[in-house]
């Protein structure tokens, strides 16, 4: 019987392990959540009736290539916000592994940079676990449909981390302004480089 | 072929340097673009490559850097080729790549991936690869080896796959 028991429980362990790094990808529905913003309030997406959708960015305090695209992620909540698309931050790194990365960082942060955007805190890193990215910054783009939350675009801002006016593909602007003109997104999906995501250590 | 030879080049360059002065680690650096990553990841050469990404940002990155180095060093004269290919913002090379890689003493062969449309090229190394740092494969063109590891390795596994792999 043990020598049945245990291949089942490796077995198991494995799926885990690869259910954890499987990411939600276009066409997907998205779950909702409920983390703390940096006031302290408990933000849901259900709570922003009238958008159409959601720039979720998962994002950190500490990153150097967050750093690079912080601009761009406010000026795309700038543009497209007021247009129905809000960016929604959240930072899943565990304080443990990156301390820069604690609450007091996010507040600090929101203050320094003033964000107009919410940046939520995914403690338990629940919301990382089902969206499933792999680094920081990572977008995944939502819109409203039937009431669900379709995963239209995973992946990168744009196609130059280290330069915004050398980007040629701006791929979030792009399917948000497709989304818009009521669109099919052209690309659905890119790799981004990045920070890895800082997972709590078991 | 050629990359090859630029390669063996670096290293001699790189060692003598190495016994003569010691501050000039990070000269040897070489700017590359896709079409040179994969005359380095389609290498037919009877050996075993090494290659890993990361960046001076990348703190795993970082952290495992020295296990590269010193089994570079335990497997020298063997048929073993170690690569680091940065993904360091080519407007950083100066002010923070070459200074870390003098710093740290990094005698390894260094390029600098100078092409930021990741999504072009990051699916060449494996089809599985998201893009997150650091990232290694191992793989012999001659003998269909070809082993992709993503995230931080600790120095006995990357000792195990070479050793195996060899």
């Amino acid at each position: 019987m043990k020598k049945f028991i245990i291949p089942v429980v490796a077995g198991m362990i494995i799926t885990l392990t690869i259910d954890a790094q499987s990411q939600y990808k276009a066409g997907d529905v998205a779950a909702d959540f409920s983390l703390k913003n940096v006031k302290g309030d408990m933000v849901s997406l259900s709570s922003f009736e009238d958008a159409k959708g959601f720039v979720v960015a998962f994002w950190c305090n500490t990153c150097p290539v967050v750093k690079k695209y912080e601009q761009r992620l406010i000026d795309l909540h700038k543009e497209f916000a007021p247009k129905g698309y809000p960016v929604i931050a959240i930072n899943s790194n565990d304080k443990g592994v990156s301390p820069g990365d604690s609450y007091e960082g996010m507040v600090n942060l929101v203050k320094d940079k003033k964000y107009q955007f919410e940046y939520l805190y995914d403690e338990s890193q629940e919301v990382a676990r089902k969206y499933g990215p792999t680094n920081t910054p990572h977008i995944y783009l939502l819109s409203k449909k039937g009431g669900k939350l379709i995963v239209e675009y995973v992946g990168a801002i744009d196609n130059n981390s280290d330069d915004p006016r050398a980007a040629d593909k701006r791929y979030v602007a792009d399917a948000v302004k497709s989304l818009l003109d009521g669109e099919k997104v052209a690309v659905a999906g890119t790799r981004a480089v990045g920070c890895s995501i800082k997972w709590r250590k078991v | 072929m050629k990359i090859y030879k630029h390669i063996l080049t670096m290293l001699l360059f790189s060692t003598m340097i190495t016994v003569s002065v010691a501050t000039v680690y990070g000269q040897g650096i070489e700017r590359i673009r896709t079409p040179e990553l994969e005359k380095i990841l389609r290498n037919p050469d009877d050996r075993l490559f090494v290659v890993n990404f990361w960046a001076t940002w990348c703190g795993p990155c970082v952290r495992e850097l020295p296990h590269f180095e010193k089994l570079s060093k335990e497997y020298q004269g063997k048929k073993v080729t170690f690569i680091l290919v940065s993904l360091d913002f080519p407007s950083e090379i100066d002010k923070k790549l070459i200074p870390f890689l003098k710093k740290n003493e990094i005698d390894l062969a260094v390029f600098v991936m100078m092409d930021l449309d990741y999504d072009t090229w990051i699916g060449k190394v494996d089809e599985g690869w998201q893009g997150n740092l650091p990232a290694t494969l191992v793989f012999n063109n001659t003998r269909s080896i070809r082993q992709f590891l993503p995230g931080e390795v600790d120095e006995s596994t990357l000792r195990d796959m070479i050793r195996k792999n060899i």
